[in-house]
């Protein structure tokens, strides 16, 4: 029995640890973050690697997301005769859930995964440490940069994805399934509000956070070896995921 | 073709953000671009039934404004309606609460009225009606009482 205890306390105080550790690291970055030097050339760098890169997958699952959700809802609404709410019902699930959570989880698949991989083989290939002896501070160079350009990239992408997908979806009601060009977005206008937009944006500003600060903190502490870089970016993909879709939830219900 | 260099790049992809963002809020939550011309009106009502801030003002079914804001007065609604352009309002113009179709959407109509005297900008229109309540007139229905 006191095996038992001493365990559980253990592995909680190890929890309780480590998340007091990946907490720190945010803070130490965001403190970074708000005193001078600032690196432009970097930020400027990170922006074109999460924003750039990111936007032709984007547009793509942006533009399948609306055409699906048009096709789908079309059926269900038909049941009850009400084909004119087809309009606000995508532009709802686009601009509040859809648009940050997907364009979010696109952009940890493409750039998280990346950024870990690099950081972390900076890290066994003792980079950091190189920066570190040169009394430079690496979350400068390397962490800073990343969070900043994430937080201002999310809800750009965000915003893109949510009007490709709203006009594809128009291109499956009006041109493949025959609805009144007029009632798509004349509805649109009367139910979605400036608050449902707003929702949106804190969700994907939050995304940035998340994303950036998992991978980053994931690279940094990288085990040793090919096989610890590619753990941590594997858990830096399941973990950036995983937290998106709780946090979403929970901003989601506090929010609505 | 000359490759296109980081700021160039980056330039670009901030414009296309940011001109999905703008119209996203202009079009869709309706933002209001600083400067819309109008006059506010208030009316007193008995039941609102559900109308709710940014609710359409319609005169013969054309949209021509909007609820600004729902306040109890007296133990009565006091809406602030917001008319766009310089559309100018009766004196015994009458302010209403509708519905579109049985289960669709409150707005206020307001019926014209013919007297030469118009409502200042802040003025008030005296004649309502307020809302149709469904369940008093069909248990009215019931019990014989129409």
């Amino acid at each position: 029995m006191l095996t038992f205890l001493n365990t559980l306390g253990e592995w909680f105080l190890s929890v309780l640890n480590r998340l007091g550790h990946v907490f720190l690291f945010l803070l130490r970055s965001l403190y970074t973050a708000v005193r001078p030097p600032f690196k432009f050339r970097i930020f400027l760098r990170q922006v074109r690697f999460f924003g750039n890169k990111s936007l032709l997958v984007v547009l793509m699952t942006g533009a399948f997301t609306g055409m699906v959700l048009a096709l789908q809802i079309y059926y269900t609404l038909r049941k009850f005769g009400s084909e004119a709410l087809l309009g606000p019902a995508v532009a709802l699930t686009i601009i509040r859930e859809l648009g940050p959570v997907l364009s979010a989880l696109m952009v940890t698949g493409r750039a998280g995964s990346a950024l870990t991989a690099e950081i972390g083989i900076m890290k066994i290939s003792e980079q950091i440490d190189a920066l570190e002896s040169m009394a430079l501070n690496p979350l400068r160079y390397l962490i800073v940069p990343n969070i900043v350009a994430a937080v201002l990239v999310f809800p750009l992408l965000t915003a893109i994805f949510d009007l490709v997908g709203i006009y594809s979806g128009y291109l499956v009601g009006v041109q493949l399934l025959g609805l009144s060009p007029g009632t798509y977005f004349s509805q649109m206008d009367t139910i979605v509000d400036m608050q449902d937009v707003n929702i949106g944006l804190y969700k994907s500003l939050s995304f940035g956070v998340i994303v950036s600060w998992i991978s980053c903190y994931k690279g940094y502490h990288a085990g040793y070896g090919a096989e610890g870089v590619s753990r941590a970016t594997t858990s830096a993909v399941v973990t950036s995921s995983v937290l998106i879709l709780v946090w979403d939830y929970f901003l989601g219900s506090i929010l609505l | 073709m000359r490759k296109i260099n980081l700021e160039t790049a980056v330039g670009l992809f901030i414009l296309i953000g940011i001109i999905s963002l703008g119209y996203l809020s202009i079009r869709m939550g309706k933002l209001e671009v600083i400067g819309a011309k109008g006059t506010t009106l208030f009316a007193e009502f008995g039941a609102v039934a559900g109308i709710k801030p940014g609710a359409a003002v319609e005169i013969a079914g054309v949209g021509v404004g909007k609820v600004k804001s729902i306040r109890l007065k007296d133990y009565q609604a006091t809406m602030e309606l917001f008319i766009l352009g310089d559309l100018k309002i009766q004196e015994d113009a009458i302010a209403s609460v509708k519905t579109k179709g049985l289960i669709g959407e409150k707005y206020v109509e307001i019926a014209p009225g013919a007297s030469e005297k118009f409502i200042p900008d802040g003025g008030r229109i005296r004649e309502t009606e307020s809302a149709i309540d469904y369940e008093s007139l069909i248990s009215k229905f019931i019990f014989g009482k129409v």
